[in-house]
C-alpha cells in the first residue's frame, strides 16, 4: 500500500514553547533566520472572555501540491509518503513556489536555494520520528503514515475533531490540527 | 471563463508544470543529476554522550550527539525520569551556549575602577594567584567566614565544598529569598517539609489543577509540562487564577483575572465555601490534621460577597470555582508555584495554598502531593573539616534565625548583600564567590547591590558568560559550560528514585576549565588541597558510583540508573509525609502564634500605586532561563526581545495612547526608566498591571547579543517588601507608567 505520511497537531495540548522550533534549527542543520517549522497563537474574544489556540505549525505537504506544480526546474518534488521535498540541486532559488504556497512554509536558504520542512523523511526512512516529533514535551505532534488505518495519525484524525488549514485551496494540507 | 475557481486553475497549473518537470528532468540527466536524494543533514552524531541539562534548574537527562568533535544536537534521553527522551527548547537549544561566541574565554583581572568593565586577560596561574592572595588576607584580617559564596546551578558544589573546607557557612542561592523560598516556608509550617525541587506533585493524575499565578507551560519545567498535557489529554480541567490569560488560562475551564496582590483573599474564600458546604475531606483532616475548629472559625466571614471588591471576582464564580476544586478531591491539585516573591506576605500566601490542599485531602495523595525518594548514594571518602580548626565561629551574621526571620531555612543572598554592608550585620562580609548567578539582575535593587560590591576587599566571579556580574569583579575565571565539564551525580527527590551523570561531550574550548578543577586548584593555592584528593571530575563520580555499588560503564553508556520504585501515594500504600513536631498537618499554627505572626493567613490589602501607573509583573518565556539564556542565539531566533503586555483599553486611555508594537519607555515609580521596549496591546491582561518577561534589557557590554534588546525587570524592581516570616524579596511593588520612546523625561 502507498504510504501517506500526515501529522496530527493537538492544539489543546501544545502550549507553544518552541521545542519543535529549536529541534527542527539543530537536526536539520539550519542557519540563522532559517525556520521549517513555527508557532502561531491565535486570540480571540474580549477581556475577560478570551479563547486561545496554538499551533505549531509548518509545510503542509499538500496532496495537490500548488508549489510542485510551479517549480519550472523539477527541484520541488513529492518523494516517498506524499512529502514534498526540494532537490537543492535542481533550485534556482527563483520563488515560483513561495508566491504559490498558501501556508508560508517555504523560506529562502542562505545558499541560494529554497528549503521547507521534509518531515525529517532521513529520519523516517530509517524509523525515526521527525525531530520536532522527538522532542515535543507536551507530546502534540503524531506523525504517520494515513493509508495504514492501525496508525496512531489514522486514530486521531478518525477520532478527534479537527481542522485543516485553508481548505478552501483545494491543496488537500496532510497536517491536521486536533481541538 | 469566468466560471473557473481556484481550484481549476492550480490544476491547470499542475499540469503544466508537469511538462516543465519532465524536461527538467532531462535536461538534469544531462547534468548529471538526476534522482533526487533525500538529503541527511548530517547531525547525526558518531558518538553519543549522555548527560544532563543545565539551561535551567530541572537537569533533566540529555544525549548529545557528537560529530566530528562537534556538539550538532541535543535531544531528550528517553531512560531519564526527568525529560522522557523530551526536551524544551532550552534544552535542545543547548549548543547555543556552548558555541556562543561571546563566551569568557581567558581568566580575567580588573584592570581599572571596580565595576568600570576593564579587564586583562591573565593565565590561570596569575588569575587564581591573586584570588587565593585576597582570600587570605581577608582571612587574617578578619575570618574565612567573611568569605561568601553566591551560587546558582549543579556545578556548584565544587565551590560549596570549598567553602566547607575553608569554614564559611556564607552561602547562598538567589533562588531561595529571590523565588521559591516563601513556598517552602509556607508549606515547611503547613506539613513539616518543604516542597523542594523538582515539585512532588502528581498533576499526570489529578483531575482539576489549580494555578495560583503560575504559568505552567510559559515556565518550562520539562516533567510538569509533560504532565500537564497528558493530564489534560486525560480530561483534567484547570482553573487559573492570574491578571493575565497565559498559556494555562488558554487551556483553563476558569480562568480568573484576579486583581494583582489579592490571592489570599480568594483562596480565604474558597475556604469559606468548602467549609461552610462541608465539601472538604473530613476524614483525612481528622486522621491528620490539626486546627480545623480554628479554621473554620478564622474564614467564617470571609464569603465570596467579601472577597469580590478585593479581588474583582463576582462572587457566584467563586463559589463555582470553590465547588468544581472541591468535586475531584483528593485527586485536585492547587500547585504550589514556584517563583512566589511578590508581594512580602508570600509565605502566608503559600500557607493558604498548603492548607487548602488539605481540606482537599489531596497532599499524600493520588493526583496531589506525592512521597518521593531519593537514590541512595555514597559519598567520595574524603577528610571533613576539623570542628574547631578554624578562628571560634562567631554568630553567622546573615542566618536569618539571628536575624529576624524565624523561619528560614536557607541563607539569604540578600542578607549576604546586606550584610556586606558595613556595621549592618554582627560582622561584614568582605569577600564573595559568585558562582553561575547574575547578582545585578537576581538580586532586587540594583544599586543596594553595587552599593555592597563597593565595601568588598575581593570578588571573584565564576561564570561561561559575560554578565554584568563578572564587570565588577576583580577577578573572573571562565568555566567550562555544561557540555564541556564533568560534575557530581545528580539524585534528586522523585517518585522513582533515580541517579544520574553529567559527563563532558566535548573538550573545554577556549582557556576555560571545569569547575571541579578551579575549585581544587584554588583549595591548592589556599593550603586545602588535601581536601580535594580527587584526580578529576570524572574519577571523583566512579568513585562514588563504585561505593554505591553502581557498574560504571553501564552509567556512563546510559546516563541513568533508576532505583527501586516506592509508593508514592496513600493509594499505594505510602503515608504522607508530614514532619511537623505536632506530627500533624498544622491548619492553625502553633509555631507562628508563638512568634506573634497570624497562625492563620489573613488578606492584608497590597498598596496601590501613583495614579496613571501601572503594577510591574514579571514572568517567563518557555525559551528562557531569566537572563542566563537571552544571549543564546539559537534561543533568541523565535524569541529575541521582550515586550510589554498592555491591556487593550488601557493603553488607547493612555495620555497618549499606544498601538501595538509602538516602542514605549517604562518609568518606575522612584524614576528609572526601562526600553525602548515594545508594547504587546493585547485583551490578554488586565488594565491595572503591565507584564514583562524577566531576563531582557541587558548592559553589559560582553553581552553583544543580548545587550540593550528589550526591558530590564531588574532594573525597574528599585522596591522590594520582605517577608518577615522567611526574608524573601518580594517584587510585584513597583509600578511603571508607560511613555513614548520619543519622549525625553
Amino acid at each position: 500500500m502507498k504510504k501517506r505520511y500526515a501529522m496530527a497537531m493537538d492544539t489543546r495540548r501544545c502550549v507553544g514553547c518552541n521545542a519543535c522550533v529549536i529541534a527542527c534549527k539543530t537536526e536539520n542543520a539550519l542557519h540563522t533566520g532559517g525556520f521549517r517549522d513555527w508557532i502561531v497563537q491565535e486570540v480571540s474574544g474580549t477581556f475577560p472572555s478570551l479563547q486561545m489556540e496554538i499551533r505549531s505549525e509548518r509545510c503542509n505537504h499538500c496532496s495537490d501540491a500548488p508549489c510542485v506544480g510551479a517549480c519550472p526546474t523539477g527541484a520541488s518534488h513529492v518523494a516517498e509518503g506524499g512529502v514534498v521535498m526540494v532537490n537543492k540541486q535542481k533550485c534556482t532559488g527563483c520563488k515560483a513556489c513561495i508566491a504559490s504556497c498558501a501556508y508560508g512554509a517555504r523560506y529562502v536558504h542562505e545558499d541560494g536555494f529554497v528549503d521547507k520542512c521534509t518531515f525529517c523523511l532521513h529520519r523516517v526512512q530509517k524509523g525515526k520520528q521527525p525531530a520536532c516529533v522527538e522532542t515535543c514535551p507536551t507530546r502534540s505532534l503524531t506523525f504517520g503514515d494515513l493509508a495504514d488505518p492501525e496508525s496512531p495519525v489514522t486514530r486521531l484524525v478518525r477520532t478527534r475533531r479537527f481542522k485543516v488549514l485553508q481548505p478552501e485551496t483545494g491543496n488537500e494540507p496532510n497536517l491536521y490540527f486536533l481541538s | 471563463m469566468a466560471g473557473i475557481g481556484r481550484r481549476k486553475f492550480i490544476q491547470i497549473g499542475a499540469a503544466s508544470a508537469g511538462v516543465a518537470a519532465v524536461g527538467s528532468g532531462l535536461a538534469t540527466r544531462w547534468w548529471g543529476l538526476d534522482g533526487n536524494p533525500v538529503a541527511d543533514p548530517g547531525t547525526e552524531g558518531d558518538k553519543v554522550v549522555p548527560t544532563f541539562c543545565e539551561l535551567c534548574f530541572w537537569n533533566c537527562g540529555v544525549l548529545a550527539h557528537v560529530r566530528d568533535g562537534k556538539v550538532t544536537k541535543l535531544v531528550g534521553n528517553p531512560e531519564h525520569p526527568l525529560s522522557k527522551g523530551m526536551l524544551c527548547p532550552r534544552g535542545a537549544g543547548g549548543t547555543g551556549l556552548l558555541y556562543d561566541p561571546d563566551r569568557l574565554k581567558k581568566p580575567l583581572i580588573r584592570a581599572s575602577k571596580r565595576g568600570e568593565d576593564v579587564f586583562q586577560e591573565a593565565s590561570w596561574d596569575a588569575a587564581l594567584n591573586k584570588v587565593a592572595e585576597g582570600l587570605l588576607e581577608v582571612k587574617k584580617r578578619h575570618g574565612p567566614e567573611a568569605v561568601a559564596l553566591f551560587n546558582h546551578g549543579f556545578g556548584a558544589s565544587w565551590f560549596k565544598w570549598f567553602m566547607k573546607v575553608w569554614g564559611s557557612p556564607n552561602i547562598a542561592a538567589p533562588s531561595y529569598a529571590q523565588c521559591r523560598g516563601p513556598r517552602e516556608a509556607g508549606y515547611s509550617l503547613t506539613y513539616g517539609a518543604g516542597v523542594g525541587s523538582p515539585e512532588p506533585i502528581d498533576i499526570e493524575n489529578t483531575r482539576v489543577l489549580t494555578l495560583i499565578g503560575s504559568h505552567l507551560g510559559e515556565n518550562m519545567h520539562n516533567s510538569q509540562v509533560q504532565e500537564l498535557a497528558d493530564a489534560i489529554g486525560k480530561g483534567a480541567q484547570l482553573v487559573v487564577v492570574d491578571p493575565r490569560f497565559s498559556v494555562a488560562a488558554g487551556k483553563a475551564r476558569y480562568w480568573l483575572p484576579i486583581k494583582p496582590g489579592t490571592d489570599i483573599a480568594l483562596l480565604l474564600a474558597w475556604m469559606n465555601v468548602i467549609l461552610e458546604e462541608k465539601r472538604h475531606d473530613a476524614e483525612y483532616l481528622a486522621k491528620y490534621a490539626t486546627g480545623l475548629d480554628e479554621l473554620k472559625a478564622h474564614v467564617a466571614g470571609k464569603t465570596p460577597e467579601w472577597a469580590w471588591p478585593i479581588t474583582g471576582i463576582r462572587p457566584e464564580l467563586i463559589r463555582e470555582t470553590a465547588r468544581f476544586i472541591a468535586s475531584a478531591r483528593p485527586a485536585s491539585l492547587i500547585h504550589p508555584g514556584r517563583h512566589a516573591t511578590w508581594y512580602g506576605d508570600d509565605a502566608q500566601r503559600a500557607r493558604a495554598m498548603a492548607i487548602l490542599a488539605a481540606l482537599l485531602g489531596s497532599y499524600g495523595r493520588r493526583g496531589g502531593y506525592l512521597v518521593t525518594g531519593k537514590f541512595p548514594l555514597q559519598p567520595y571518602p574524603v577528610k571533613a573539616p576539623q570542628a574547631g580548626a578554624h578562628a571560634p565561629v562567631r554568630p553567622v551574621a546573615d542566618k536569618p534565625k539571628a536575624g529576624g526571620f524565624p523561619v528560614a531555612e536557607e541563607v539569604l543572598a540578600s542578607g549576604l548583600c546586606d550584610a556586606t554592608k558595613p556595621g549592618f550585620a554582627m560582622y561584614d562580609m568582605k569577600a564573595w564567590i559568585v558562582y553561575g548567578t547574575n547578582l545585578i539582575h537576581t538580586l532586587p535593587a540594583q544599586k543596594e547591590t553595587i552599593q555592597a560590591i563597593q565595601h568588598l576587599d575581593l570578588m571573584v566571579a565564576i561564570d561561561v558568560l559575560p554578565a554584568e556580574i563578572c564587570g565588577w569583579a576583580d577577578v573572573v575565571l571562565p568555566e567550562a559550560t555544561y557540555l564541556e565539564r564533568d560534575d557530581d551525580l545528580q539524585a534528586p527527590a522523585w517518585k522513582t528514585p533515580f541517579a544520574g551523570i553529567r559527563q563532558a561531550a566535548v573538550e573545554p574550548m577556549y582557556d576555560s576549565k571545569p569547575g571541579w578543577w578551579i575549585a581544587k586548584e584554588l583549595g591548592k593555592k589556599v593550603g586545602l588541597g588535601e581536601h580535594f584528593p580527587w584526580k578529576s571530575g570524572a574519577e571523583f563520580v566512579d568513585v562514588r558510583l563504585e561505593a554505591s555499588g553502581i557498574d560504571v560503564a553501564t552509567m556512563r553508556k546510559k546516563g541513568v540508573v533508576l532505583g527501586k520504585r516506592i509508593a508514592n501515594c496513600e493509594e499505594d500504600g505510602a503515608t504522607p509525609a508530614i514532619f511537623t513536631e505536632s506530627g500533624k498537618i498544622e491548619l492553625h499554627s502553633q509555631q507562628l502564634a508563638k512568634l506573634g505572626h497570624d497562625p492563620i493567613p489573613s488578606f492584608y490589602p497590597p498598596e496601590e500605586g501613583p495614579p496613571g501607573s501601572f503594577r510591574l509583573l514579571q514572568g517567563r518565556a518557555p525559551t528562557h532561563t531569566f537572563g542566563r539564556t537571552t544571549n543564546n542565539r539559537l534561543l533568541a531566533e523565535p524569541y529575541a526581545e521582550n515586550e510589554v503586555w498592555v491591556n487593550a483599553d488601557a493603553a488607547q486611555a493612555l495620555p497618549t495612547p499606544v498601538k501595538n508594537g509602538d516602542l514605549v519607555m517604562l518609568v518606575n515609580q522612584d524614576g528609572v526608566r526601562e526600553g525602548p521596549v515594545r508594547a504587546k496591546v493585547t485583551q490578554r491582561i488586565r488594565g491595572d498591571c503591565v507584564f514583562l518577561v524577566h531576563g531582557f534589557g541587558h548592559t553589559a557590554r560582553g553581552l553583544r547579543f543580548a545587550r540593550g534588546r528589550g526591558a530590564s525587570t531588574a532594573a525597574l524592581t528599585t522596591r522590594y517588601k520582605v517577608d518577615p516570616l522567611m526574608g524573601g524579596t518580594g517584587i510585584n511593588v513597583n509600578f511603571v507608567r508607560i511613555e513614548p520612546a520619543g519622549r525625553t523625561a
